[in-house]
């Protein structure tokens, strides 16, 4: 499908039968999503290696294997040979779409160019994030290196694409001409194709527009777009996004191998994996009307994504993962924030070696508890840096309060607030190998609350089997099927974590709390500190809280002020969590090791608890 | 089910493999398909652009961007030398004439009249590329690189670091379980390429580097003597620029590991034979292990390129590769295709390994890896 992907094509025949495929960097995953009645579900899924190494070196091979184990499993006729049979011929022969994401090949890799880091800088970024891109720098007028190490660090880098920003509207052209200058003198070059030229996206200064085109024309496949802040006030995204997807497609897709071929077998452009995420994501957050958390912690990226009051935000963390970047958690937390997750001692250099082994060799699985332990404890490291990370990207405009000229603006110190508001939070959605497949799901629902310390009521869930790239890039083309999908077959709910804000000594009172169950049964307790409890309440069942909380502790509307919820339950019920927040685990070795022995006994974390 | 079965690292003592070798910018290819060359031979070179160097004129002169080209003595295409007057101002009162002079020598590439910045670039540089591996052209992408075909012996590595080297192949343990010690170094070992057994400690590796050894192949090292070794942590696995004096090949893993007996073996038989050897590792898109090539100089009719396997099969070679039991090495004694609960309550598939003990032990088949070749 070769259309243009800002603008997804109109399809009028009805989408019985859809088959999605998302090719990953080592695992191409295809899902058949069948309408069952009214409704849409996905059915039988398959993998397949991703084929675009050599010795195969074309992506359609991982593909079409994928969905030949569609074919196996459904017994639907899918193939024809290389080919895609569509529309549906009867019941059992075609399907009506086939869809893809791809992240193969690492990605697409950007660098953006701005004047001012903190403010067209981050634009830019937050612009090429939210288009699914890793962005591997931010250049800007006032970033601190000398023009001559800008120009060695454009030359040194070999990204997929650039954008370039800077300036508002009218404003002064110097600064992002010397940009363009130097982007120009540096000579990029792209990181696939040695005979392309690199695809380059102006959306600065509009004013700015005849001198950039002088200077980057020759040089590069420039493409001019709209602003994306014409004015301090406002951010202009979506041009820029839209110019990114559609070059991603025309320009870097072509080089790799197979894709051209894989683009004559789609119903509908390829997205970037993490932009369909962040589709889905967005989708929900605003049918639901719901503040929402996701991430996707990969082997090596970790991906957050954020809705607060209908503002959308992503963030990748190029190197924080759980296998080829796990080194990189170990180096970014410390040895000691990991191990303080961990109720046993392992001497440093056993620890390190071990990691590094894993990095080697990355599809290894622990074979031990304590190996498992470990593996959880860089998770929830990894998630909590990936999270102070998209904290300080997902903010309000910065400079946006006083009317300053450029040169003030260089000074300014102050930095926007970040949108991430725990209390807001309604639901944290997980995705990722070590959140989708820990064997019980109380571990995937404790690592999320250890590392992202929810307060007040949250809901957690999980994707059931990372099938949130191919819903995404469904949503495009049919919403109902993506949502009908998400809602049933892809969303795992975990349960409603319940967590007090302050602290207080082990044992002091945090909160009376009466819980009304569904069968109308009521039970009222006292959590104290440094207590964690978990009650059973299935999914699809809603029990009612009444929190009192203790003087000074808050649950969400001031500090001693009561509150009454609607709780929803999931596969592991519902949590309510008194270790207190900001949460501080007891510095003694001997004492951290009995808090964490406890906590997990009273959940049922592991199996050698009691 | 997907394929839960890691590919494993080659170790053979006959093999055609093919290098491409390519520039990283357009350039000139030396050689034509058919030539024979040397690792040392230089098969295409390419001009790397110079620096560039910005000056800003309008700023040091005082004056606006538009004006500079009323002050420039050199114009754009222009060759300049270091401290060469590059622009000047022409003030009534001498006293306060500035010159500018430039800090580089090279060519005027431009001046701009919006931001009064003026780029000099310095002279290109040449780059060469080598031919890596003794053997023969069969592949030439114009302007771009070659393809070299070696019938060799080969060693991959899991890890490594430093880029392409050779070097004589040196035996300095006896044993594969040997750890190599720095009394183990020697000046006769200068440009060598070192094998050593279980362990080399950060002792060794500054003994190594003092007698100038161009490479050390050895079964584990400690992670922290590798930090220390490099002054950083690796954080990533995609290496091969480092420059520490010589090149690195882990053949285990972190830790004291012997090196499986087979490479070891293989690696004996051919000492005193010269090895091309590179540390570059990348495991992420597009899988780079670390290598050591022992050309053997032998016509290449006859040799059909290694088969692709399908999976596991009974009596495979396989090390173990993950903890508890990282390191060890035995054969495939059972493949039972049912999912099985381990430890961690996973439910995996498994297999059985036997080692040559006769113990058997059942491990998930993503936990081990084929020692691959013949």
């Amino acid at each position: 499908m070769t259309a243009s992907a800002s603008t997804p094509p109109k399809i009028d025949r009805p989408l019985n039968v859809i088959v999605a495929t998302d090719c990953g960097s080592t695992t191409t995953k295809a899902i058949l999503i069948e309408k069952v009645g009214d409704e849409y579900r996905q059915t039988y899924r398959g993998e397949a290696p991703t084929t675009v190494e050599a010795p195969f070196e074309d992506v359609t091979r991982g593909v079409l294997n994928a969905i030949a184990e569609i074919e196996e499993l459904s017994g639907r006729k899918i193939l024809d040979g290389d080919k895609i049979i569509t529309p549906c011929r009867n019941d059992k022969t075609g399907v009506d779409i086939y869809i893809s994401t791809s992240s193969a090949g690492g990605g697409l890799q950007m660098m953006v160019t701005g004047v001012v880091q903190n403010m067209t800088g981050e634009s830019a970024q937050r612009a090429a994030l939210g288009a699914g891109a890793i962005v591997i720098d931010v250049l800007a007028a006032n970033d601190g290196r000398l023009p001559h190490e800008k120009i060695e660090r454009i030359r040194s880098m070999r990204p997929d694409m650039i954008l370039m920003s800077g300036g508002t509207d009218g404003g002064a052209v110097t600064h992002v001409v010397e940009m363009a200058e130097y982007v120009a003198a540096a000579e990029p070059r792209p990181r696939f194709g040695m005979t392309y030229k690199l695809p380059l996206i102006y959306a600065g200064n509009k004013e700015a527009q005849p001198q950039v085109k002088k200077i980057l024309e020759e040089k590069s496949a420039l493409v001019v777009t709209e602003n994306i802040r014409p004015v301090l006030e406002r951010e202009n995204l979506a041009p820029a996004r839209n110019k990114i997807h559609d070059l991603f497609l025309e320009h870097v897709m072509q080089q790799a191998p197979g894709y051209r071929k894989l683009i004559d077998m789609t119903g509908a452009p390829i997205m970037p994996t993490p932009a369909a995420v962040g589709l889905i994501m967005e989708t929900i957050a605003k049918r639901e009307h719901l503040n929402l958390i996701g991430v996707d912690i990969g082997g090596a990226t970790t991906d957050v994504f954020s809705v607060f009051d209908g503002v959308f935000n992503r963030t990748v963390s190029a190197n924080l993962g759980m296998s080829y970047s796990v080194s990189n958690v170990l180096a970014e937390a410390g040895l000691a924030n990991i191990m303080r997750w961990v109720p046993f001692t392992i001497d440093e250099q056993t620890l390190r070696n071990r990691i590094k082994n894993k990095m080697i060799r990355p599809t290894t699985i622990p074979q031990t508890l304590d190996e498992l332990q470990i593996e959880q404890a860089i998770a929830r490291e990894a998630l909590r840096l990936a999270l102070i990370h998209h904290k300080s990207l997902a903010t309000g405009l910065k400079g946006v309060q006083q009317e300053r000229t450029i040169s003030d603006v260089f000074e300014q110190q102050t930095s926007g607030k970040t949108l991430i508001d725990m209390l807001k939070l309604d639901l944290i959605v997980g995705s990722g190998g070590i959140l989708s497949h820990a064997p019980r799901r109380i571990q995937s629902m404790l690592m999320m609350v250890d590392a992202y310390e929810p307060t007040g009521c949250t809901m957690l869930s999980v994707d059931s089997i990372f099938m949130m790239p191919h819903l995404g890039a469904l949503s495009t083309i049919n919403e109902k099927a993506a949502t009908d999908v998400f809602v049933r077959d892809c969303m795992i709910y975990l349960g409603t974590c319940v967590a007090p804000i302050g602290q207080g000594k082990d044992g002091e009172v945090c909160a009376d709390y009466e819980i009304t169950w569904p069968d109308g049964k009521a039970s009222k307790e006292r959590l104290r500190f440094g207590e964690l409890r978990l009650f059973p309440l299935e999914s699809g069942k809603q029990a009612t809280i009444m929190v009192q909380p203790a003087k000074q502790i808050n649950v969400g509307a001031g500090a001693g002020t009561a509150i009454t919820k609607e709780v929803l339950g999931g596969v592991v019920g519902l949590l309510l969590d008194g270790r207190g927040r900001p949460f501080r685990l007891p510095a003694e070795q001997q004492a951290r090791v009995a808090a964490l022995t406890k906590w997990f006994d009273a959940v049922g974390l592991y199996p050698t608890a009691k | 089910m997907p394929h839960s079965y890691t590919p494993g690292l080659t170790v053979t003592d006959h093999t055609v493999i093919h290098r491409r070798r390519m520039l990283p910018l357009p350039g000139k290819v030396l050689v034509n398909v058919g030539d024979r060359v040397r690792s040392d031979q230089v098969v295409a070179r390419a001009e790397l652009p110079g620096k560039v160097f910005p000056i800003n004129l309008a700023n040091q002169l005082s004056v606006a961007p538009g004006e500079i080209k009323d002050y420039l003595i050199k114009k754009q295409g222009d060759v300049i030398e270091k401290d060469e007057i590059l622009a000047e101002n022409k003030p009534l009162i001498k006293w306060f004439k500035t010159e500018i002079r430039s800090p580089v020598a090279g060519t005027i590439e431009s001046a701009s009249l919006v931001t009064g910045q003026v780029l000099l670039r310095e002279p290109p540089r040449m780059l060469q590329l080598l031919a890596y591996a003794d053997g023969a052209i069969v592949e030439t992408i114009p302007q771009q690189g070659v393809v070299v075909e070696t019938t060799c012996s080969l060693v991959q590595g899991i890890f490594g670091i430093g880029g392409e080297t050779s070097g004589e192949i040196v035996m300095a343990v006896k044993a594969p379980d040997e750890p190599l010690t720095p009394s183990h170094f020697n000046s006769t070992m200068k440009g060598k390429v070192v094998v050593g057994g279980s362990f080399l400690s950060f002792d060794a590796m500054s003994q190594a580097r003092a007698f100038g050894v161009a490479g050390v192949v050895v079964g584990g090292i400690h992670d922290e003597d590798l930090r220390a070794l490099l002054g950083y942590d690796v954080g990533v696995a995609i290496t091969g620029a480092e420059q520490v004096g010589f090149t690195l090949i882990l053949t285990e893993g972190f830790g004291a590991i012997p090196m499986a007996a087979k490479t070891f073996k293989l690696l004996s038989t051919h000492a005193g034979k010269k090895a091309s050897i590179s540390g570059a590792t990348q495991i992420r898109a597009g899988v780079i292990r670390p290598e050591i090539i022992i050309p053997r100089g032998e016509s290449v009719v006859g040799i059909v390129a290694q088969m692709q396997r399908e999976g596991i099969r009974l009596g495979d070679p396989v090390r173990i590769i993950r903890d508890p039991l990282f390191g060890r090495i035995g054969e495939v004694s059972a493949l039972p295709s049912e999912l099985t609960k381990i430890s961690t309550e996973s439910e995996v598939r498994v297999l059985e390994v036997k080692f040559s003990d006769g113990k058997r032990v059942v491990i998930p088949r993503t936990n081990i890896e084929v020692i691959e070749g013949t």
